[in-house]
This record gives C-alpha cells, structure tokens and sequence, in this order.
C-alpha cells in the first residue's frame, strides 16, 4: 500500500468513533465569522498600534500623498527605489521628480540587485486597526513578494478606506484573493526578533524600516 | 456575634489526610459550622477521594474510593470538606471513575453526591450566605490560594472574602500567588528535586510577606510549604483557612 | 572533532532523544544549574507578562478559545476528508503532495527532492515538524547543509545545542553566550560576527542578519513547515517574526513544506480565530510582525516548484484515542510552556524531546508510545496545577490528558516487580474501607506516642528521603480526628 493509502487509511481507523458523516453537523462553531471590533475611531486606532510596532505613520489627504511620499524617503536617505509596475503615476512621478533613482522589475531583479537598492514603495491591500497590520496581496501596485522583502526600507500606502477593525474583518475582505490563488504577506510593524532573552530587538532579514502612509 | 443558621445537617467529608495528620483542620470545620447553627455529622464509613491513585495512574485502586465515598455520603443533602483539592477530586474525577468502571449505577449515584459536594468556603459563602464568620485573628497572614481549589474545584475568591471580614486580621498579599507550591501529591516524591525548587520559591515568597501566618485551603499543599518553613526555621506557621475562621476573640483556641 | 571536519553544518550533541534517561534524571543538573534557572526565570517571567496585557485586551477571549477548540475538533474528527481536500486544493495549485508514513519517510522524500535539484545546501524556516524528524542530520548524511534562519534555531544549530522550547528554541541562553557562540562559530560557516561585537541583542542580530544574508541570496532550496495548511484553497501559512521565514518562502526556485497531517484546516475564515488566538498567546504580540500565506505555485513570484510533504509520525496514534486527540489541536504557541513552574525550573531539554512542556508531555507519550523510560516519565513530569489549561488557546485539557496517560502508563508497568505498583497495590487496600483505614490509623498513632516530644520528622532514609532531604514532615499527632470524634461527638449524642 502507497503511503498516502495507508495514512488516509489509518486516519479512518482511528475514527471509528466517529459517527456523523457531515463535519458542519457533528461539530458546531459557535463563532459568527467577519465580525467588526467595536472601536471609537479605528483611523486613530490603526495609526496608534502601526507606531506602536515602531512604524512611522503619516496621515495625508490623498492629494498630498505624492508629496509625502517624497518627503518620507528623502528623509529615510534613499537614494534607490524599485517601483512595482502598477504604482499609481503621480506617486512614480514624485520619486521620480525628488531625485531618486528609480528602477522598475520588467525583467525581474534579481536577489542580489534587489539587496543594492535602498527601498520600495507600495500600495497594500488592507490595515487592520487593532493589530497595526498592513496586508499585502501583491497584486500590481504592490509587485512580487521579494520587491518588499529585500530592499531594507518599505514605504507603504494604505487607503483609509482600507483599513478595517480587526482580523475577522480583514481576513473576509481578503478571502476572495487567497481563492484567486494571490499569496498574501501581513506586516506588523518592521521584521523584529525577540529570541535573546525576550528582548525585542526592531531590524532582523526584513525591511528594518517601515514607513506608512494613511491616505485619507 | 451570632449568626444562626435554620438547623441545617452537614456531612464533614474530613479527607483523609486531614483525619490522620490534620485532625485540628476537621475540628475547627466541627466548631465552625456549629457556631453558625448547622448540625454536622460524620459518617464514620468515609476514607479517602482516591486522588493520590488516580493521579498516579491506578484507576482501579482508586475505585473503592468512589463507591465508599457514595456509600458514606449519599444519605445527605450537603458534603463539605475543608480541601479544594479532595473537593475537586470528587467533582472531577469521580464522574471519570465511575465511568471507567463501567457501572452506570454508581455513575448516577456520583453525580447525584457531587453535585452536594463543596468545599467549606463555598458551603459557607454559597449555601450558608455568609463571609463575616464572626471569626477573630489578630494576625499579620498571607493566603496562598492552592492549585486545585482555583483551579479544579473552582472557589474562586470565596476564602479571601472569608479571611477579608475576620476581625484583627492583617491580610498581605502574597507574591506570585498563583504559582504552584510544588506538592502535587506523588510529584513531590516521584520529582522531589522539582517539587522542592517550587516549595522554597513559594516559601520565599511567603517569607518575604513578613506574616505570621501562611493559610491556605489544603493541608497538603501546607504540609509542602510548611516542611520547607519548618527546615529553614522561618517561624511562619502554617494554618488551614477553618482554623482561622473557628477561632472567635476569647475563644479558648 | 574530527568527525566535524567533514560535516557541513555544527554537530549536534551525541546521543538521541530516545535514548535519555526519565524526566527526573534530566531534571537534576538542570536545576542545579544557577544560570539557566536565571534565564529561564527571567524569559518566562518576561513572556507571561506580555501575553498577559495582550490577551487581557480581547473581551471575547474565552469565546475565541472556543472556537479554536471547536474548528480542530471538527478538523480532527473529519481528517480523511479535509486532507483528500487539501491535496486536491494544493495539486490545482501546481504543488506536488507527498505523504510519509514516518520520520523516515519524511526524510527521505525532502532529500531525493533536494538532491534533484542538483544542489547541497537549503535555507530553512523554523519547523517544529522538520525538527520532530530530525531532517537536519538527515540532509547532513547525504551532503546537504541545511541553515536554520532563525535567529534562535541559529544559536541552537551554531550552538551545537537543541532546543529547548517551541517558541525561543535559545531561551536557555542569555545574551553573553549567544556573544560567544556567534564570535567562535559563525566564521566556520560563513560570514564571521565581528570580532568587536557586545552582547547588545540588537547587534547580535546584526550579526545573525549578515551570517544568513549571504545564504538567502544565494539558496536555491528552502525548506519550511506551515503553522496552518487550508483545505478548501491549499493555502499554507507561516507566521513569524523576523523575515527569514518570508526570505526561505520567497527568494529559492525550489519550496519543500513538512507539514503535520494535524495542521490542516477547513476554510480560509478559519484563520481569523487562529490569527488572532496564536500571537497573543505565543509572543504576547497584538500580531506577529510577518505572515505569509501561499497557495502552491504564484507565476512570477516566489519559488516555481512547490512541494508538500505531509506527515503522520505518530499523529494517527493520537487520533486513534478519544481522550488522547486534543493534543493534535495544539497550534504550537508556548503559552503552556511559558506558565508551567515545572518547565520554568528545568527548561526543555529535559523533557527529551523538541516538544518539551506540558504539551510535550502529552504529545511525546503519544506520538512515540510509552516504551522508551523517557517518554514513560513525562506523564508525572507535572503537579497537575492545572495552569496550562487556563492559558491554552485551543483549551486542551492537560491536566486530564496527563492522568490519562498516567493510567496507560500504570498499565503498560503492571506485574513487573516495581515499586510503585505493591505500594499502591497496600495504599489502595488501607484506603479502600473504613475498617483497614482505621487499623493503619492506629498505626500511625502508635509513631506518635513512641516519639512524644517529635512535633516534626527531619532528614530520613529512605523511602522517606525524596520528601525530607529538604523539607520536614510534621508527625502525625497521637490522636486522630475520628478518634476525636468517637469521643467528643458520639458518646452521649
């Protein structure tokens, strides 16, 4: 017998006890999926919770997103950003027209050309207020996962319309694109380590800064 | 202060640990409901809750314990027994005993008995209504509140509203309360090692208190600590919550 | 270390899990060790007082355990089906499903697949699976370095050290020693720490950073596990902290997922009940800085060949009993660890096994039978204080599962000559009727009019010496409570 017959099989086995052949019916989830968090002002919420994880937040009507975005990585020292293709032009033309050089992934970088450049700037997919999370789904203004896991800074746009309570909710916004297959990334703040004496340490592999603007 | 209670009949479940090395626990539990009006009996029939089989794996033995138990109590409407722990065992396991006996008959009588089971803080903040005792302790104490009291037979904070309203009572917190003393029955000779690092954290932490008194709701959980207290010469005297609350100001205790 | 010269990666320690001597031994130069009990002391303290603020947050908390509790059961108890799922989810997805029945299995699989890939290294993300099979040593024997990128597997695996915690496998490490590790170890395996290095923790992770930089960029093979593994998509999530996990699941051509066959589950809205019950519970973290989740093959993005492996090890036989499968709900956080005084003491090498605590001592037991002494020994490895339970986010009951696996235990010792089962055997007897009880009461009594002034007894032999070699035993008085009672009750009622 293959392996996966004799495993399936021996699962079977040890089921013998269970009677009731429907999952759903045999055991009940008394858990109602998709809730909201009740929360006064979950704008302010997301801003407290991303900055708690040592981000830096910016809020910016959307008008003025270009500009700060400017600003933000003039100030962060970035010389190089790579762009993912589907970034919103007047953001492109504002790195552009500040002076950094600006390089696009069409052909792909390769690792070692990603790890020279400076940063990343992306749109997202969600925030999750009471996590301080930013969820990508990497679609086309966010690029592949390694353009925002390589470059050592990642300035980042969440929509306020974007920005949800909490995990049931993200997770219901964000169901369609995991059946489409997309692979999603959740950043909390920038990568962190708390493996030597629990200390939590902000900088380990990923961006070691992470700069957040809500457009409002 | 008197506070009289309708007459109500009470079986002692002393545990057995208490009847041979803790007879002043079951005593104090005698003059206390007494006090407060209850008559108590003791049915001479009971032993043990047969945690200590139980816990160590030997269901089997631990059997007899359950039928002598339903045999000894089952005649009456309220069963208190002054130990969280042999309180839970009953609570939690005897359902579980009965069970792996196969015998459907003792299984509902268990659950006809546990369910008038409780523990003395619970009879007497739940049935009899009261947490001023009348009690009289000019002490400084500290209250460690044991695993399975918490835990298993769930008394909450029932002892500390208990010890909270005795008269003269300096009640100081007790640090990291919540952690284990290290007794857990066989554990403390099949993992002495272990068992003792826990008792003298747990004794250090009481010692620090500056109380006189260490009280809990389990003597053998006492009996752990203690046995660290005593060896060090800490002066901290152990004492079960009944023997505080039996003591009333000029009582001769 | 001559026989290190030709291995490609740190050796581990000698010996194997199987073979360590019961929980007590272990346990011993454990607790006689100063430093350790400091560091894991301080660790614990540290990470329960974290989970705690972040759990005291969620008013639903109790609610959400609930739910965790009840989606694996319901996983659990309808396994064939979601994992038949799951495979046809993942294999749509463009991933390849293997199954192996064992460790073995397991290991040769993730070899033949690296060795295809005509490569003799991998990257890899902490795995509790991949360790639970020992898939580094495997892939050493055939010439393969395999790198652990976490920071802590890092200083177990440069260390020459095992984990002693699910979590912070290095917990039973503190900073000046992680400093000596790093500076003696990592210019053997590559980019060196630099000679200057404090034990600043944020440089030691600079150090780590660069050390493993080169190896990221490099890799072509990853290997990983998966914290949860979707049915209705074949979605794989890993949650983690530091980016190495998103570096191994990323940057390599080739991904190779060990995955329990227990940490499948139903549907995507599942993970809003674990994702928010796991970084609580685990690193007392509103969220874990990095998830990632994928769905077999991505075109354009990440690794283009995509492998699961998944493995039953043992987890059939904890299925296979009512009481024992809670255990397979466990999610792998450390809450129990972390709270337990026993592990707080000893720390996880003594439990003989990379799942050490109080899950380890209901996971091992089952996972790989009872008849090694270890596994034996971890059942009693507890007070029964029950403090695992209250802080588990899937509410298994420990403390019930660890009686029960007492009893398998007791059983599996009955008629040969020990002990335990005679002295048992005559407790049981006293016990068991008022009339046997009463006679050994007199007995006791007895004691205590030969030794009237003995209020305690001091250091005794044994069988008396695991209690009193450090604490005293009050003396049973002359008089018993029923004796009392007989008395004073009784006569003249």
């Amino acid at each position: 017998m293959n392996a996966r017959e004799e495993i399936l099989g021996r699962v079977r086995t040890a089921l013998a006890d269970v009677t009731e052949l429907d999952p759903v019916a045999d055991v009940p989830v008394a858990w109602e999926y998709g809730r909201a968090t009740a929360m006064a002002d979950v704008l302010a919420r997301f801003v407290e919770t991303t900055e708690d994880y040592k981000a830096t937040v910016v809020r910016a009507p959307a008008g003025d997103v270009p500009a700060r975005i400017a600003e933000l990585l003039a100030g962060a020292g970035v010389a190089t950003a790579v762009l993912p293709s589907g970034l919103d032009d007047a953001w492109r033309a504002a790195i552009a027209a500040s002076g950094v050089s600006v390089l696009d992934d069409e052909p792909q970088l390769s690792r070692a050309e990603l790890d020279r450049i400076d940063a990343v700037v992306t749109a997202s997919a969600v925030g999750i207020a009471e996590t301080g999370t930013i969820v990508l789904d990497h679609a086309a203004d966010q690029g592949r996962r390694a353009l925002t896991l390589v470059p050592d800074t990642h300035l980042v746009v969440v929509r306020a319309d974007q920005v949800v309570s909490d995990v049931a909710e993200a997770v219901a916004r964000l169901a369609p694109a995991v059946t489409d297959g997309a692979p999603l990334t959740w950043i909390s703040g920038p990568s962190a380590t708390s493996d030597i004496e629990l200390s939590r340490v902000e900088g380990v592999h990923g961006p070691r800064t992470l700069l957040v603007i809500l457009s409002e | 202060m008197t506070i009289r209670t309708d007459g109500l009949t009470v079986a002692l479940f002393a545990t057995c640990i208490n009847d041979v090395m803790f007879p002043g626990t079951p005593r104090a539990v005698v003059e206390l409901l007494e006090r407060l009006g209850c008559r108590v009996e003791f049915p001479m029939e009971q032993t043990c809750c047969g945690q200590m089989f139980t816990n160590t794996g030997y269901f089997d033995a631990a059997v007899p314990n359950v039928r002598n138990y339903v045999k000894a109590f089952s005649g009456y409407e309220y069963v208190v027994g002054p130990s969280g722990s042999c309180v839970g065992a009953v609570r939690h396991q005897h359902p579980m005993l009965a069970d792996h006996a196969k015998d459907a008959g003792l299984a509902a009588e268990v659950d006809r008995v546990v369910a008038r089971t409780y523990d003395l803080s619970e009879f007497l903040v739940d049935v009899l209504g009261i947490t001023d005792v009348g009690a009289y302790f000019p002490h400084r104490v500290t209250y460690h509140p044991t695993c399975h009291s918490v835990r298993v037979a769930k008394v909450g904070d029932r002892p500390y509203q208990l010890l909270s309203k005795v008269k003269g009572i300096d009640l100081v917190a007790l640090p990291d309360a919540d952690q284990c003393c290290g007794f857990g029955g066989t554990f403390s000779v099949k993992n002495p090692d272990v068992s003792v690092a826990m008792a003298a954290d747990k004794a250090r932490h009481v010692m620090a208190t500056g109380a006189e008194y260490l009280v809990t709701g389990d003597n053998a959980c006492l009996m752990n600590i203690g046995g660290i207290l005593h060896r060090q010469n800490s002066g901290v005297k152990p004492i079960h919550l009944a023997e505080i609350l039996a003591r009333t100001e000029g009582g001769e205790r | 270390m001559t026989a290190d010269a030709q291995r490609r990666t740190p050796a581990p320690p000698a010996g194997t899990y199987l073979g360590m001597p019961k929980f007590q031994k272990n346990a011993k130069p454990a607790l006689a060790n100063e430093q350790l009990r400091k560091n894991l002391r301080h660790a614990t303290g540290t990470i329960r007082a974290k989970r705690v603020a972040r759990v005291s947050e969620v008013p639903e908390w109790e609610e959400l355990r609930r739910a965790g509790e009840a989606i694996k059961n319901r996983t659990l108890r309808h396994l064939d089906t979601y994992l038949v799922q799951l495979e046809e989810s993942l294999v749509r997805a463009g991933a390849t499903v293997h199954w192996a029945r064992d460790a073995a299995e397991a290991n040769r699989i993730v070899v033949g697949l690296v060795q295809a890939k005509g490569v003799d290294e991998v990257v890899k993300v902490k795995s509790m699976a991949t360790q639970e099979i020992e898939l580094n040593e495997a892939l050493e024997e055939a010439g393969i370095a395999a790198w652990e990128t976490d920071l802590a597997e890092l200083i177990v695996q440069l260390g020459h050290d095992r984990p002693s915690h699910i979590l912070v496998p290095a917990i039973h490490r503190n900073r000046s020693e992680v400093r000596e590790i790093f500076l003696r170890e990592m210019k053997r395996y590559g980019t060196a720490a630099p000679e200057d290095i404090t034990d600043d923790p944020a440089e030691l992770a600079g150090a780590a950073r660069r050390h493993l930089r080169e190896k990221f960029l490099r890799a072509r093979v990853a290997v990983s596990g998966a914290n949860f593994a979707i049915a209705e998509t074949g979605t794989l999530v890993v949650v983690e902290s530091e980016g190495n996990g998103r570096m191994c699941l990323t940057l390599p051509e080739t991904l190779i997922s060990v995955v329990g066959i227990e940490k499948v589950l139903p549907t995507t809205a599942d993970l809003e009940v674990y994702l928010r019950l796991l970084p609580r519970s685990s690193t007392g973290e509103r969220m874990n800085p990095y998830t990632s989740m994928w769905t077999g093959v991505t075109p354009g993005d990440g690794p283009q060949e995509v492998h699961v492996v998944l493995v039953d090890n043992g987890r059939t036989n904890a299925l296979a009993d009512p009481l024992g499968r809670p255990a397979l709900r466990c999610i792998r956080c450390s809450a129990c660890l972390n709270i337990c005084p026993v592990y707080e003491r000893v720390g996880g090498h003594a439990y003989g096994s990379v799942y050490p605590g109080p899950i380890g001592a209901v996971l091992n037991p089952q996972l790989r039978g009872i008849s090694h002494e270890i596994d034996q020994s971890l059942p009693y490895a507890s007070t029964l204080c029950g403090a695992c339970f209250d802080v588990c986010p899937v509410r298994i009951p420990i403390p019930d599962m660890l009686v029960h696996l007492r009893k398998e235990v007791a059983d599996h010792k009955k008629g040969t000559p020990r002990v335990e089962p005679t002295a048992m055997a005559l407790a049981g007897w006293v016990l068991s009727d008022r009339r046997h009880f009463e006679l050994a009461q007199r007995a006791a009594g007895l004691a205590a009019r030969v030794l009237p002034h003995t209020t305690h007894l001091g250091p005794m032999p044994w069988p008396a010496s695991p209690w009193t070699r450090a604490r005293d035993l009050p003396m049973p008085p002359p008089e018993s409570f029923r004796s009392w009672w007989r008395k004073n009750r009784e006569e003249g009622r």
